[in-house]
């Protein structure tokens, strides 16, 4: 309990209190004034960024979803004995900082990169076609960056499932698909519901990808709030964005989680 | 604090946006990994002199920040030449680090320390002149002893006399920065001279076809709208109105919207720059010279014809700084001309020293003609500097310049 109200409580409570705050004589200087209308013009002002934060959230999810399940699937039924080395392949990533990874796509992906050569040796990019600062370069970030949140708790439902059942459902004339649909899919949702929450939840807030591999109508909510706090020194207004952020995804979240019906898995 | 808050932002992340807008930590090895430069901002400090050590025991070290590869270095013996010579003359130690990659966020860093009158870890540091404008008016900065830096008599007379700290009393010019246009000479090679020109197209920025989707912008509002008012026919160091700045914003808007600007960046359009990603931008002259060092002079660098900008980089002794003495010592050195001209044949940004040029000329003579490095007055017509703005000025136009570029 101690622990939660200094780490978690505490910050809450400061961070509210600058929400409402306004601007005094200095820059950075803040007087409480308990504004609350902060939030509607930090919201208003920063719709369209929230917006496609969700969007792009949403889109890195599915696309993480459809990576990883195969591949969580193929590490828990089919690697016999490279199990372990799939799976520390699939955390290695983590070895090189955040920031490294994602400069190394804007290389991968930039005028010098192999990508962009072949996309245009197949005409499927015209010569002035690119791929950095687009905003498939954004999401295909996020979905880079934050595909090991998924594989891992899929990989860990996947692995908890008794192979006795996927035989039981055989011996009941299930084909291979059938038995996907009916046994083991269902099966693994608290791995597909906790792997969504873990990707999703970061990729919302994330504003290195749509930093580094964007451009300005790439913009996120982190970028904004980055930017009034760091570059405008609006403490209040990336406060207040701060709060509906952790208040939209919280409450996605609780949604999603009841619509799901797996509580066990928060 | 926001930041700590928010689970959702990953946690090493706090160093990529400083990294991302930092000016001109340039890459050292041309064409290489970006993520060099992330290095080399992050890993250079280090403590020169190391011969007199016997002198440290009675003198504190001083301890400099400053913006990335913004002194001579030494690949060679990893060392500053300039400062290993300084601690053999005075016997004072330093501890150099390449601390600023920003001018807001380094500010926005140390301003609580700096508030609560707690040593913020710097006796020296080099903030552009708005900021440190803000500095003084906040005062966090320390008055100088004129009589302990005598080589004040140096500095070129028309920066002794700044809006930002008339007759110097609080900073001292660590370097002009010009911003201007630059071009990739193999694919412009006519190269650029102004914003954008109906009658002749291929020399304008925001015209010529071929940079379209090319172009990156600075993200130091006063550069990227400075340059782009002036084109407009504003005179930017005069007061001017909001709508004349409202205008200037839309223009830029317009650019982003039709396709033509790719980013707005801080000092890392450069690898773009070497990558080919980006063909042309508004830029720094001295990110350029320096480019240009590393990768066969294949970029050109041009003031538009309406005008660049000028500002400086200005050293000062912050508030809870418990050496004052020494970072005295320590800028007074930088304002002999001989030293002068070392760091400015390295750096190649505007030297603000005069006699450096004299100095330069013995040095590295080909230097010593380079306008960018001794603007002569054909030069100096075409510079201007963005006029003051009050606290509310500032967080009106910031605001507007970041709703321009995503982020508001």
């Amino acid at each position: 309990m101690v622990w939660l109200a200094i780490f978690f409580l505490a910050p809450i409570v400061k961070l509210v209190s600058t929400s409402t705050q306004t601007q005094g004589v200095n820059i950075g200087e803040y007087v409480q004034s308990y504004r609350f209308a902060n939030f509607l013009d930090a919201f208003t002002s920063a719709a369209p960024q929230f917006f496609r934060s969700f969007v792009y959230a949403g889109l890195a999810t599915l696309f993480a979803l459809i990576i990883a399940y195969p591949l969580a699937y193929a590490i828990a039924f089919k690697s016999g004995k490279w199990k372990n080395t799939l799976l520390v392949l699939v955390v290695a990533p983590f070895f090189t900082s955040f920031l490294l990874r994602t400069i190394a796509w804007e290389q991968i992906l930039g005028e010098q990169g192999l990508v962009i050569k072949t996309l245009r040796l197949l005409h499927i990019l015209g010569p002035t076609g690119h791929l950095t600062a687009t905003p498939f370069a954004v999401v295909a970030g996020l979905t880079y960056n934050f595909l090991p949140f998924m594989t891992l708790p899929l990989y860990a439902s996947l692995d908890r499932i008794d192979p006795r059942t996927l035989e039981a459902s055989g011996d009941l004339y299930a084909n291979g698909f059938t038995t996907f649909r009916k046994v083991t899919f269902p099966l693994s949702l608290p791995g597909v519901v906790a792997g969504t929450l873990l990707t999703f939840i970061p990729a919302a807030g994330d504003y290195v990808n749509a930093e580094l591999l964007g451009n300005p109508r790439t913009r996120m909510i982190g970028n904004v709030i980055e930017a009034r706090y760091l570059r405008i020194v609006d403490y209040p207004g990336a406060a207040a964005l701060s709060f509906i952020l952790m208040a939209t995804i919280l409450i996605l979240v609780l949604v999603y989680i009841r619509k799901m019906g797996t509580d066990e898995v928060v | 604090m926001v930041k700590k808050m928010d689970q959702s932002i990953p946690p090493d992340a706090d160093a990529i946006v400083s990294a991302q807008i930092s000016r001109r930590s340039l890459l050292a090895g041309a064409g290489g990994i970006g993520a060099a430069s992330l290095l080399a901002t992050t890993g250079a400090s280090l403590v020169s002199g190391l011969a007199s050590e016997s002198a440290s025991a009675a003198t504190p070290t001083v301890r400099f920040g400053n913006w990335s590869l913004y002194l001579d270095y030494d690949n060679k013996t990893k060392k500053y030449p300039t400062l290993v010579d300084f601690t053999k003359k005075t016997g004072i130690q330093v501890k150099y680090m390449e601390a600023i990659d920003d001018n807001d966020s380094f500010t926005a860093k140390v301003t609580p320390q700096l508030k609560l009158k707690k040593d913020i870890g710097y006796d020296v540091v080099a903030p552009t002149e708005w900021m440190a404008e803000r500095w003084i008016k906040s005062g966090f900065a320390q008055k100088f002893d004129e009589a302990q830096i005598p080589n004040k008599k140096n500095v070129l007379p028309f920066l002794l006399n700044r809006p930002l700290d008339p007759g110097r009393h609080y900073t001292l010019p660590w370097a002009g920065i010009i911003a201007g246009l630059a071009w990739n000479k193999k694919i412009i090679p006519g190269g650029l001279t102004s914003i954008e020109d109906k009658v002749h197209p291929e020399r304008g920025l925001f015209s010529n076809p071929k940079l379209k989707g090319k172009i990156e912008v600075l993200s130091e509002m006063r550069d990227t709208v400075g340059l782009i008012m002036m084109w407009q026919g504003v005179d930017i160091t005069k007061p001017f109105t909001q709508a004349q700045w409202d205008n200037a914003l839309a223009y830029l808007q317009k650019k982003i919207k039709d396709g033509w600007i790719r980013q707005i960046k801080g000092q890392s359009y450069a690898e773009d720059l070497i990558s080919g990603d980006a063909v042309a931008v508004i830029g720094w002259s001295g990110d350029i010279n320096q480019l240009n060092l590393q990768n066969n002079n294949q970029f050109g660098f041009g003031l538009p014809e309406s005008g660049g900008t000028f500002s400086t980089d200005n050293m000062l002794i912050p508030s809870t700084s418990p050496n004052k003495a020494g970072a005295q010592a320590l800028i007074n050195y930088y304002y002999d001309p001989v030293v002068a001209a070392r760091v400015s044949n390295y750096i190649a940004y505007v030297c603000p020293v005069s006699g450096a040029q004299d100095a330069m000329a013995k040095l590295n003579p080909a230097q010593a003609k380079n306008p960018l490095i001794f603007p002569d007055d054909a030069m100096w017509k075409k510079l201007f500097v963005f006029r003051g703005l009050t606290p509310a000025e500032q967080i009106k136009f910031s605001t507007g310049f970041q709703k321009i570029a995503g982020n508001a």
